[in-house]
């Protein structure tokens, strides 16, 4: 069986960007496996600009933006494999992945970064009730169809669900000369960026509903028509708000659902909120030595981030592949007892904090919906962690507070948050060691204190 | 004399059986069916199963060719090559006082002769099925009750029966029928065939058919059954097909693993009037979640990956009818087969087959062609005949369906091989490409850039569904070419 060091499981930005940190970080023995033709994920088929202000400070497309790190990857000589589908990967780092010209065949890794990235949530995830026609895609498969294919899905579109990539394609479907008429969103707030409502909808005078719904589709062949309906709070249609509206195409757009199957088969913990795995300041899953990234980890809503993100667990898988070679090293050499007790006292040193302390947890309260990581070892932190959140509602003027078990150590204000965009605080190394016996840390979204 | 002895009119499971069964004859026989594949009306939306037995009424045309199905399965789907299990059945009992319904259905079961039925009680079902309800009080369970691919019987006999020689003409929408001196003539929106012997197998539309040629008439309702399908990681919810006591309009809402691992919950039962009326209702898909519920605990709606309904061809008199009119003989009415129809399908084709056989004094062939070998599934294989098969045939080292681990392996056999998908729908039916989580959202144009270039056709032609299913209706920006 073939054996690497690191092993990357998807090719797409977050893929990448663990490679590329996992090399600058020193390892030699690294693979990507990526099942498409070429390697740069969904950033392939998102050819409007807007991507890398944070990493680069300019505004590239997608394709541009992943072709800085293919060339990097390429500029490192780092190895990887198209076309090529991982099947299974084993609780003990055994990938099983299969290709035309390999056929099936077996990997062993010291260390996986799972980086599959998600899937669009489907019709039938919704139970949208109605007929079952042609002219029903999925914003990113109509994405696909129009940019990287040429093809025009349908001339008279409904688009169902405010996410990002429903914004942009109804941009692009205006361009490309379909009619728009309307994007409904079930939420009372869009679920995308502010930036894509008004350079995608309001630019082109497309109306955006909020608190709607599709009620029926009508169509036996080919789609004819939707009917909108308003909706409550708690999401049910209010009968008498019906409305219909022709058209030959429905985009959904309606969420992402990280793509986790690989990871439940091995074994990895998930969290019910972010469908991701469960992840230590290291972005490392519960089992040791696999590390996730990306949007297989949770949604995100910059590639940027993913990038930064990625980079972290490239970086961290690296160190992890190197300590395990150290402790390799050490358990060849203790042989006898004598050398063990020399081997404790050696690792007693730099290393021994990090299995030794227990880990604090970050628990999501309030107004936060999930939190990654979800629990920190303070001493195998940076000195700097970012822990990103998303919030549950629109929140105006409030603040996001971080309470040290029962003390309030951050208490920042802002002027927005909104789930559509993910919000981050920072942690210091630094604040963690003043709370030695610190046990958790609770993330708060909470209103204009009367105190301030 | 005609060009056909016998035409049989839709290609659902129930025509495909009959055809099947007849092929074993010397006689020349089309089948008609109006849409552009097998298995597009009633046999493709249902809930899957293969019944045990003991609904029906003793000695009704439903008891007997039910039981008589669910005994030929096994063989049926050795011979055939598509996927059956038997998985077994329970019927809950939640109240004590609902007791003797039970012992009824067991009865009946015994009488109509289902093998092998045992009332249980509450322990032992819960033994069995940790996940049902602790309302139950008893069940009835029928080791016999099985799950079955409907779209791999459907597709299985089709393809067995086209290996013995049976014509199919799809896209062929028959529009009416005259008696004729001897035999009869059908007029389609193709063209007008003439055959000695008409078989019925319409499903919803069998009583528009009857109709023509009879004055004796019979009436069909659509019957809706809405369903919800959970992805595979809730296939083993439960492990046996849960049913409750039967109601007035049917069996109820089951629960139900499929044959592929998936989850299955439905149906409604609503009638309506529109024969093409298969569409969802929100209060029916609701009806679906909250009676599953109660039956089974803590079911994980979240991950339902599609909704669907179909139509029961349910006749006023709620029986099979299965024979020739008396004012129009040689025309063999397969109407009315509702639940248990797909069970019954192979029964029902033996039936057909013999009432046909001693009217046209048919003699058997004797090259019948007993079996067929279904789509080679790679995932049947060891890693070492799978290698070698990806050696020889690349094609089968390829995923286009990720969810679903399809190849386009697979998915070639599935367009090239006789009666072969032309659609995204067929090549789903055939091989599960686009059944899975993500519902095709990944493969669909990959699947499409196959069927292209396989079936000679251009991106435009390629349908959901047959014509006017069209996928892509132009390339960018044409609107402003011709502004």
């Amino acid at each position: 069986m073939k054996s690497y060091d690191i092993l990357i499981i998807g090719g797409g930005p977050a893929g990448l960007s663990a490679a590329v940190s996992a090399r600058e970080n020193g390892i030699e023995r690294i693979l990507i496996l990526e099942r498409d033709k070429e390697l740069g994920g969904i950033l392939n088929q998102c050819i409007h600009n807007g991507f890398g202000l944070h990493t680069f400070h300019e505004e590239l497309t997608g394709p541009e933006y992943a072709g800085r790190f293919i060339d990097r990857v390429k500029e490192l000589d780092i190895e990887y494999k198209l076309n090529t589908m991982v099947m299974e990967i084993s609780g003990d780092k055994v990938v099983t992945a299969m290709n035309r010209t390999e056929g099936v065949f077996e990997i062993q890794a010291k260390a996986i970064i799972l980086a599959m990235g998600c899937r669009e949530r489907s019709r039938g995830a919704l139970n949208i009730p109605g007929y079952r026609p042609a002219g029903i895609f999925s914003a990113g498969t109509a994405q696909r169809l129009v940019n990287m294919e040429g093809y025009l899905p349908g001339r008279e579109v409904v688009i169902l669900g405010s996410g990002d990539i429903g914004l942009i394609m109804a941009r692009r479907m205006t361009l490309e000369g379909a009619k728009v008429k309307v994007v409904a969103e079930l939420m009372p707030y869009s679920g995308g960026l502010k930036r894509n409502i008004v350079q995608c909808l309001d630019d082109y005078g497309i109306p955006l509903k909020l608190s709607h719904t599709v009620v029926d589709i009508k169509g036996k062949q080919r789609i004819e028509g939707v009917t909108l309906a308003e909706v409550d709070g708690k999401g049910k249609p209010i009968p008498g708000t019906e409305e219909f509206y022709s058209c030959d195409t429905l985009l959904l757009s309606v969420g992402l659902i990280p793509e986790n199957e690989l990871s439940g088969g091995m074994g990895v913990e998930m969290n019910l909120i972010t469908s991701g795995p469960n992840v230590n300041e290291s972005l490392e899953t519960n089992i040791s030595g696999v590390f996730a990234c990306g949007n297989v980890l949770h949604v995100h809503d910059l590639v940027d981030y993913v990038s930064e993100e990625a980079s972290a667990a490239g970086k961290h898988a690296a160190i992890y592949v190197k300590e395990g070679l150290r402790s390799e090293e050490i358990s060849v050499f203790a042989a006898t007892q004598e050398e063990i007790r020399i081997s404790a006292a050696v690792q007693e040193a730099p290393a021994a904090p990090a299995a030794v302390q227990e880990s604090i947890r970050i628990a999501a309260a309030e107004g936060v919906r999930y939190t990654v990581p979800c629990k920190i070892n303070p001493a195998r932190m940076d000195e700097m962690l970012k822990v990103r959140f998303r919030v549950d509602r629109v929140y105006k003027n409030s603040y996001v507070s971080a309470y040290f078990d029962e003390e309030r150590v951050i208490h920042r204000k802002k002027q927005i948050f909104a789930p559509g965009e993910m919000e981050e605080i920072l942690l210091t190394k630094e604040q963690l060691l003043q709370f030695p016996e610190l046990k958790t840390i609770t993330l708060k979204i909470e209103p204009q204190c009367e105190k301030d | 004399m005609f060009e056909y002895d016998v035409i049989i009119i839709g290609a659902g499971v129930s025509g495909a059986a009959i055809a099947r069964e007849l092929s074993r004859y010397q006689t020349r026989i089309c089948v008609l069916e109006k849409e552009e594949d097998v298995c597009c009306g009633t046999s493709k939306a249902n809930s899957a199963i293969i019944h045990a037995g003991y609904d029906a009424v003793t000695g009704s045309l439903k008891a007997k060719l039910n039981v008589r199905g669910n005994e030929m399965m096994e063989q049926l789907a050795k011979d055939l090559d598509f996927p059956f299990q038997r998985n077994g059945s329970l019927v809950l009992c939640l109240n004590e006082s609902d007791m003797p319904n039970l012992q009824m259905l067991f009865e009946r079961g015994i009488a109509n002769g289902v093998k092998g039925l045992q009332i249980l009680d509450r322990e032992e079902v819960l033994k069995m099925e940790p996940n049902l309800t602790n309302q139950v009080y008893a069940a009835l369970y029928a080791p016999t009750g099985g799950i079955v691919c409907p779209f791999g019987m459907n597709i299985a006999f089709a393809e067995n029966a086209y290996a013995n020689g049976v014509e199919f003409k799809f896209n062929t929408e028959v529009q009416a029928i005259r008696k004729l001196e001897e035999g009869f003539e059908l007029q389609t929106d193709t063209g007008t065939f003439r055959s000695g012997y008409v078989v019925n197998a319409a499903g919803v539309y069998a009583d528009r058919f009857h109709n023509m040629v009879s004055e004796k008439k019979i009436h069909i309702i659509p019957r809706r059954g809405s369903y919800c399908l959970l992805d595979k990681s809730a296939g083993k919810h439960v492990s046996r097909t849960i049913f409750a006591l039967p109601g007035k309009l049917g069996k109820g809402i089951l629960i139900t693993p499929t044959i592929h691992g998936n989850l299955l919950m439905g149906p409604t039962a609503t009638d309506i009037t529109d024969k093409e009326g298969t569409n969802t209702t929100g209060k029916e898909l609701d009806q679906v979640i909250s009676n599953a519920g109660r039956l089974v605990n803590n079911i994980p709606f979240r991950q339902v990956i599609t909704s669907f309904s179909g139509l029961r061809a349910h006749e006023d008199g709620a029986e099979f009818i299965i024979e020739e009119p008396e004012d129009a003989k040689g025309f063999v009415d397969c109407a009315g087969i509702e639940s248990p129809g797909l069970t019954s399908a192979p029964a029902i084709g033996e039936m057909v087959a013999q009432i046909l056989k001693e009217k046209m004094e048919l003699k058997e062939k004797d090259n019948f062609i007993v079996t067929r070998k279904g789509i080679l599934d790679p995932k049947s294989l060891t890693k070492e005949e799978r290698n070698e098969l990806i050696r020889e045939n690349p094609a089968y080292g390829n995923i286009i369906c990720r969810c679903e681990m399809i190849t386009e392996g697979e998915i070639i056999d599935a367009i090239r091989r006789p009666l072969g998908a032309r659609s995204l729908d067929g090549v789903k039916r055939r091989t599960r490409a686009g059944m899975g989580r993500c519902q095709s959202g990944f493969c669909s144009p990959r699947t499409m850039e196959i069927l292209a270039r396989e079936c000679h056709l251009s991106m435009y032609e390629i349908t959901k569904s047959g014509s006017g299913s069209e996928i892509v209706v132009g390339r960018n920006k044409d609107d402003w070419e011709t502004v």
